[in-house]
């Protein structure tokens, strides 16, 4: 008997479309399998509990919905009408949205069922979610480990079949490197190709929502239906880049700032016996340089607070039930970092000159682009660490996004996914970068890793303690 | 010691009157309504709501600038100006500050006196606290129904010497806002506000001193303005007379004005200049207008005659005296009914100054079409002239067929004798003082 839980979106939609399946069942399996794993795992901080019902009305519409009854887990920073959204932070333990997030009700409408609403590091500021106000997700791989962070909650839920597929949101690396710990796969879009109307902003010009799933094939079909120009949102925008990118030979950037000191040994050789493989399969691969991405955490940890600082000011204490002193430390810690940014006297020698040093990152990768088409390298520099190994010191937890927060400053895509594991049995993820709306090319090199691969099938073993 | 000069910049924040808010499609007309029915997740600041600006709202600005002779600039963008209060739902308010939409511009005083303009800008304008007592206790209550509004801020230079050129500027720009048709420029409404900064430059023994710089707030009406700065001159010199303080930095004061009192008082010191971490907006895509673009918008300001350039050609085309030009491009819908008049008066050989007058003394009948009146005021030319015995004569006639208006009048009323005034003026359309008719009741 098939277990509906571990299927990947489109082979659901098959047995769906041929009575197979039941969308009521596998609804139902979800939450069984949620009820029996996730006292342990933590991916979620809310449940829905009008799940059933939801689907109910949605069948009896009759509607023929690409992704009828498909259990689908939000991240807690995505708004999400009359259900519960937290940001994981107990300023806003009690709030309900009146109103849907874009990227969230796009795929409702096309039938998908909110599950649940995943753990994050409280409005997304972290790495592992050790920040979330309400508790720690578990690796699913090894649970005295971390899931990844911020959108852990949504990468530990794939990862341990509690849902088809999950939205994250990655603002420096929180959807590719959660993805990344967990062995699932995940987007980040270019930005503004999904919409921010909803998302609960944690830097307003870094912020992508996207999918987290088992398969980059999900993936594709799930970014197709969040993307697009949204009314809502002035800086969303989408152009077709597909056709342009369709060529013969397509040449893979391995760049050698992403294979330096620092990156682990492991991961480093992972990743390169996955572009062999590629090699092989005849890709064209070449060294190449990104000049600038040693400031790219510099630059990102002052840009981010900086824009922190503004979008936390609306949780005033007035509002949403809760006082200002129940916000997590993280979040006041990038609150005061931001408002020092931007303060007077120090704008120019701080803000304007990030400012000024992204735009050189982007250029980087402009000028890499003109020579590869895509760009491959590590997500992260190590696999999944030990639970309170880096929360005495936030700067070490900052060096975590060391790999994926350029792709963030310069508005690229990037695809994570899984391409091995370390001696430890945890998974290691690589990613693909591309230029600003290239995810059809992301996704066809990663569809073509897949099918000659089958590290993204392997399951972690959740009835043992640790992971296998 | 003597005043050598009052020193006056304007800060003045005009409503727009667009349908909807500037970054929400919430309905703008905020005026009167029930609190918080016209909002939504943008105008609240709920979590996760984006602003979209409000693309007529920009145009506007832009508009305006133009049509105060203001420089486009070709790159502008919205910035976040960060400051807490309870009615800013956000946290801070969405403006402009390095990039505004126009520098530049001017206001011509009646005088021929320019006030120059330094910047205008576009922002939201924030809610509404409302102070009241619920249940015997004091709270404080928000409307966020204003949350959102479009609001042009237009900053002058310290020209302004005077609490008559600052009223005087005020109404001017008043007046042009309604001429474009842009706000309704109603101050005690709150759709047009304005902070004036006043010191003064003070002579003592050869040498000038300025006083520290007060920002005036709580002006609702242009009768406050003038009211409000003349108390403040005298206050600021009072005061550099005690203790000789004069302006540096760090100095400035915020006083409101009390109508009541007829004082201004403190609000508050600003120990320093407030920091409000102006940083570019990231929800809004800076805006870049093209060449052809401006010179539109240049195009479409050129199209819009301001008021005193309407006044002065009034004077020169149609040989109105100030007075006449000035009353008739009050509004623009007086001034365009004049201009049509005149252009049918000319062939029936009426002047335009004859019917200034009769348009400026409400001589004709009231709601006449531009046709109407003039045919009132060939027909009136036309009629045998009434001599003033013939008057006299009706007014004794309808006097003494009219027992019950002379009776109204003896008894004390004088409106009694308004039927006698209608009368004559039905028969010969002449309007009879009625003064006049009073003094023949005795004759009767």
């Amino acid at each position: 008997m098939i277990n509906p839980n571990q299927l990947t979106l489109v082979e659901l939609q098959q047995k769906i479309k041929s009575k197979e399946i039941s969308p009521h069942e596998l609804i139902q399996k979800t939450q069984d399998q949620i009820a029996k794993v996730d006292t342990e795992i933590f991916a979620y901080v809310s449940i829905n509990e009008r799940a059933k019902d939801q689907l109910t009305s949605l069948v009896s519409k009759g509607n023929d919905l690409p992704l009828l009854g498909i259990p689908m887990a939000v991240k807690d920073v995505l708004s999400t009408k009359g259900l519960k959204t937290t940001a994981s932070s107990k300023i806003l333990e009690n709030y309900i949205p009146p109103y849907d997030a874009t990227v969230v009700k796009k795929l409702k409408d096309a039938g998908a069922i909110v599950i649940g609403k995943t753990n994050c590091d409280s409005f997304a500021f972290g790495a592992s979610t050790e920040n979330s106000g309400f508790g720690i997700t578990k690796n699913p791989w090894d649970q005295s480990r971390v899931a990844g962070g911020s959108s852990g909650g949504s990468a530990a839920a794939v990862a341990a079949d509690e849902c088809t597929f999950a939205l994250g949101t990655d603002t420096g690396g929180s959807i590719r490197q959660p993805s990344s710990f967990c062995g699932v796969t995940g987007l980040k879009p270019t930005y503004g190709a999904c919409s921010r109307f909803g998302l609960l902003a944690m830097a307003s010009s870094f912020d992508c929502p996207g999918p987290i799933a088992k398969t980059v094939e999900d993936c594709r079909v799930i970014f197709n239906l969040m993307k697009g120009r949204d009314n809502q949102d002035a800086t969303s925008y989408y152009k077709d880049y597909g056709a342009e990118r369709k060529k013969e030979k397509i040449k893979i950037g391995l760049a050698k700032e992403f294979f330096s000191e620092g990156i682990n040994e492991e991961v480093k050789k992972t990743v390169k016996k996955a572009a062999s493989l590629l090699e092989e399969n005849g890709f064209l691969i070449e060294e190449i340089s990104l000049p600038h991405t040693q400031y790219a955490i510099a630059t990102y940890y002052i840009l981010v607070p900086s824009e922190i600082s503004s979008n936390m000011a609306r949780y005033d204490g007035i509002r949403f039930g809760k006082s200002r002193e129940v916000l997590e430390d993280e979040v006041k810690r990038r609150i005061v970092l931001g408002t020092y940014s931007l303060s007077a006297g120090y704008y120019d020698e701080y803000y304007d000159k990030a400012a000024r040093v992204r735009s050189l990152i982007t250029k980087d990768y402009l000028e890499a682009f003109s020579k590869v088409d895509v760009i491959l390298g590590p997500v992260s520099p190590t696999t999944a660490f030990k639970i309170g190994e880096k929360t005495k010191n936030p700067l070490e937890m900052y060096l975590a996004d060391v790999l994926t927060s350029s792709a963030n400053l310069a508005g690229i895509p990037g695809l994570a996914l899984p391409c091995g594991f370390d001696e430890k049995g945890l998974p290691v993820g690589m990613q693909i970068l591309g230029p600003h709306f290239s995810e059809d090319l992301l996704f066809f090199i990663g569809e073509t890793y897949q099918n000659l691969t089958d590290w993204h099938k392997k399951k972690p073993n959740l009835g043992g303690k640790n992971g296998n | 010691m003597e005043i050598e000069k009052i020193i006056i910049g304007l800060e003045v924040h005009v409503e727009l009157k667009t349908a909807s808010k500037m970054f929400c499609s919430c309905s703008a007309d905020h005026f009167g309504k029930i609190p918080n029915t016209q909002t939504c997740p943008v105008c609240l600041g709920l979590p996760g709501a984006l602003p979209v600006p409000n693309k007529k709202a920009v145009e506007w600005t832009i508009l305006l600038g133009a049509a105060l002779g203001g420089e486009i600039q070709k790159y502008s963008c919205f910035e976040r100006k960060n400051y807490f209060y309870p009615d800013l739902p956000k946290g801070y308010q969405i403006s402009q500050y390095r990039h505004p939409f126009i520098l530049g511009g001017a206001i011509v005083l009646n005088s021929g006196k320019k006030i120059r303009i330094k910047r205008i800008h576009l922002e939201e304008d924030t809610g509404k606290l409302l102070h009241e007592t619920v249940e015997q206790e004091k709270v404080s209550l928000i409307d966020f129904n204003r949350s959102g509004v479009p609001l042009v801020e237009i900053v002058s230079e310290p020209d302004i010497n005077s609490s008559e050129e600052a009223k005087e500027y005020l109404e001017k720009i008043q007046k042009v806002v309604r001429y474009l048709d842009i706000s309704s420029g109603d101050m005690e409404k709150g759709s047009m506000r304005c902070e004036p900064n006043v010191n003064l430059a003070i002579s003592n023994s050869g040498r000038i001193f300025y006083t520290p710089i007060v920002e005036l707030k709580n002006i609702n009406s242009f009768r406050f303005v003038k009211k409000a700065i003349d108390f403040e001159v005298n206050r600021l010199f009072e005061e550099f007379q005690k203790n000789r303080i004069e302006k540096a930095k760090g100095n400035k004061q915020t006083r409101g004005w009390d109508d009541t009192r007829q004082i201004t008082f403190p609000q508050r010191e600003k120990e320093e200049e407030n920091d409000y971490r102006y940083f570019p907006d990231p929800d809004i895509p800076p805006i870049e207008w093209t060449d052809e673009e401006i010179s539109n918008f240049k195009k479409q300001a050129s199209i819009f005659e301001l008021p005193w350039d309407k006044k002065a050609r009034f004077q020169s085309q149609y040989l109105l005296s100030a007075s006449q030009a000035e009353i008739l491009t009050e509004e623009k819908t007086l001034a365009d009914f004049f201009e049509q008049c005149s252009k049918l008066g000319k062939e029936k050989k009426i002047s335009p100054v004859e019917i200034a007058n009769i348009i400026i003394n409400k001589r004709s009948p009231a709601g006449l079409s531009p046709a109407q009146l003039i045919d009132w005021i060939s027909h009136q030319k036309n009629s045998p002239s009434i001599s003033e015995a013939q008057i006299d004569q009706l007014i004794i006639k309808y006097l003494s067929e009219h027992k019950e208006a002379v009776a109204g009048y003896k008894a004390g009323k004088v409106q009694a004798l308004g039927v006698i005034v209608g009368l004559i003026k039905k028969e010969t359309g002449i309007v009879v003082p009625i003064e006049k008719i009073a003094k023949f009741v005795d004759k009767i």
